[in-house]
């Protein structure tokens, strides 16, 4: 790659060209917009699509870390539901349960991601089969604690003043948690071992073992971070609307792989910034509110959705012709 | 090794979900009330076709080291399609079946061509092919409705000369004409070729571009056949995205306990129709143990992780630390 770039400026340089355009179609799709209508450019507007975008991009961060390895995590759906359920469950306790309502929902998160890392990393089961298992596991767990039913209890105040409340006014909390845990992101995987170690094992696991990385450890807590951020979104989500419900989580598995994906990471593992996932946790936040504003029928919206996310990807996300 | 040692080995993964079956069936119809009867037959083989279908086809994709996250939504469109279509005369009738086969291929070879000529990742690209595929569907059926040529339904749906499940014979005749001719072929072999090396593949001069996208079409079409056996089980067509879902994800299941590699190049749709008759039979099973339903998806998420893992005990086997990684 290096050589196609060496005459450019510097600043020119370091940008990877997948999250120049993700960030081009993210403004694309804004110029569209606002033909349609003038609110598209409004503060109040962008403001909201951030909020939206926030629980989506807690969920994606987690994914990101998992497709940095090269594996996959389809448990999202119900580490989602279970968060949330499990934190309005808490709720119900009292006092003691209303304080400890948003840790053991990402606690039951992170158990849920733990048997996901070790499946993947000691039992070394392919992960998309071992996610697909947990979550048929977690879903199992909780329409049995739940009768089939939508869970009875409701969101503490807390999880509410999360979501929905605003520190700073106009600015929503849930944008300022997302900037936190991506911030820590970051300075995981800019500065730290255990980020280098992400980046090795996602390339070549074998050449990570043999210098010395823990690579069975590091997948491990990856897989659990991932289960504990998306938990942390299904709390939030369950602060958001104020309950839990049991397929709430339903329509954040794809979306977060896609905004990854989209955001220029390699399925493949080893490649890929945070940046670029911003990008296209937005750019996928965007995209489906455009299909919603314009009225046009659920189906059109995914016929939309799919070609779009193809077109995209067939513009910076192709394998190399390598032969 | 010997040549008979050899094809066991070759084999084994087919086989073991072959027993995994047999035996799961065996202790189902022993505790059954109405026994080993045709009756007790045909409701378990309606039952299992619709997986089995979609499994083989998801076996055709994950052969070439790929995997298709649309196999479900292709089910449900070509459902809706049928519910359009499969009515009226008999040449109608024809006419219909043979639109709806037509189009559940091209939705394959979209997915091949997308695949090899658009160099994306089968995971992605069919997760995008899949949200376009539901879309249509939902634009064939906003409601569930339509209807089905009844005739032609109950006679693939009914018993042949009182005993044979007709669904279980259109099963095996679909095994017969389409998988054993594709798996034997060049393209077959290129298919699987692929799957175990690509590079390997390309440089022994195999087709393999050809026997990619035969092996995405071939996968469409298995899983249209599924689609029209939807519709004469149910005689509607619905487009609901939870269930075009679930078929994906238990055809993954399927294919994983019938004994097909998800890396690739190793496995046969063979086993996966029956890793598919064994994960229906799991839901049969805590039916006649009188379990409360609600119950069910646990256990059978608890299964399937139970047999997941038994995959691990290989790695007793390894003695380099090294072939933990692939």
């Amino acid at each position: 790659m290096m050589h196609v770039n060496g005459r450019k400026p510097n600043f020119l340089r370091k940008l990877d060209p997948a999250v120049v355009t993700a960030f081009g179609c993210i403004l694309l799709l804004l110029v569209l917009g606002s033909f349609y209508s003038r609110s598209f450019l409004s503060p109040e507007y962008l403001l909201q699509q951030l909020k939206v975008a926030s629980f989506l991009g807690i969920i994606a961060t987690g994914m990101m870390l998992v497709i940095l390895l090269g594996q996959i995590d389809l448990s999202v759906p119900w580490t989602v539901a279970t968060g949330a359920m499990m934190a309005c469950a808490a709720a119900a306790y009292g006092p003691v349960g209303t304080a400890l309502a948003i840790p053991f929902g990402i606690l039951c998160g992170i158990g849920i991601g733990l048997v996901n890392g070790v499946g993947v990393a000691y039992l070394r089961i392919p992960s998309m089969i071992v996610t697909l298992a947990t979550n048929a596991v977690a879903q199992g767990v909780m329409v049995v604690y739940t009768g089939g039913f939508s869970p009875q209890d409701s969101a503490t105040a807390a999880m509410r003043y999360l979501s929905t409340g605003a520190l700073i006014p106009g600015i929503p909390n849930v944008v300022f948690i997302w900037g936190l845990v991506g911030t820590a992101m970051v300075f995981l995987l800019r500065r730290m071992g255990f980020g280098r170690a992400v980046y090795g094992i996602g390339n070549r696991e074998r050449a990570a073992y043999l210098s010395g990385i823990n690579t069975r450890r590091i997948v491990m807590i990856a897989f659990a971070a991932s289960g504990g951020l998306s938990a942390f979104g299904g709390v939030l989500l369950a602060g958001y609307a104020s309950k839990a419900s049991q397929s709430m989580g339903d329509a954040y598995l794809l979306p977060a792989i896609a905004a990854v994906v989209l955001g220029g990471t390699s399925i493949l593992g080893g490649r890929g910034s945070y940046l670029g996932t911003v990008a296209g946790v937005i750019l996928v936040t965007l995209l489906q509110s455009i299909l919603s504003v314009t009225q046009m029928p659920e189906a059109g919206r995914q016929i939309i959705y799919g070609v779009m996310i193809i077109l995209m990807l067939l513009l910076y996300g192709r394998a190399p012709a390598s032969r | 090794m010997n040549d008979w040692q050899y094809r066991l080995a070759e084999h084994r993964g087919t086989l073991t979900a072959v027993a995994i079956f047999v035996v799961m069936f065996i202790i189902y119809t022993a505790n059954h009330p109405a026994g080993f009867t045709a009756n007790v037959i045909q409701t378990a083989a309606n039952k299992g076709v619709l997986l089995a279908f979609v499994a083989m086809a998801q076996t055709m994709v994950v052969i070439t080291a790929g995997i298709d996250l649309s196999v479900g939504m292709i089910f449900l469109l070509t459902n809706c399609l049928a519910s359009w279509l499969v009515v009226g005369s008999p040449l109608e009738t024809t006419f219909g079946v043979v639109i709806v086969l037509v189009v559940g291929a091209v939705c394959g070879a979209i997915n091949g061509a997308i695949v090899i000529y658009g160099r994306l990742q089968p995971i992605v690209a069919t997760i995008a092919t899949g949200a376009i595929y539901f879309g249509v569907a939902l634009l064939l059926r906003p409601f569930p409705g339509g209807s089905v040529n009844e005739g032609l339904a109950d006679a693939l749906t009914g018993r042949i000369f009182g005993v044979v499940p007709a669904s279980l014979a259109a099963l095996a005749a679909v095994v017969v004409l389409i998988w054993v001719p594709f798996s034997r072929s060049v393209y077959g072999r290129a298919a699987y070729a692929v799957g175990s090396s690509e590079t390997a593949a390309y440089m022994s001069g195999m087709p393999i571009r050809r026997g990619k996208l035969l092996a995405y079409t071939l996968s469409g079409l298995v899983a249209a056949l599924g689609g029209l056996f939807l519709t004469f089980f149910t005689y509607t067509g619905d487009a609901a995205f939870a269930s075009g879902n679930a078929y994906t994800l238990f055809s993954i299941a399927a294919v994983v306990l019938g004994g097909v590699s998800l890396f690739g190049g190793k496995g046969s749709a063979i086993g996966a129709v029956f890793g598919a008759l064994a994960f229906r039979t799991i839901g049969d099973l805590l039916f006649v143990f009188d379990l409360d339903p609600l119950w069910q998806p646990l256990f059978q998420g608890l299964i399937l992780l139970a047999a997941i893992s038994l995959g691990a005990l290989a790695l007793f086997r390894v003695r380099n630390r090294l072939e933990w990684f692939l």
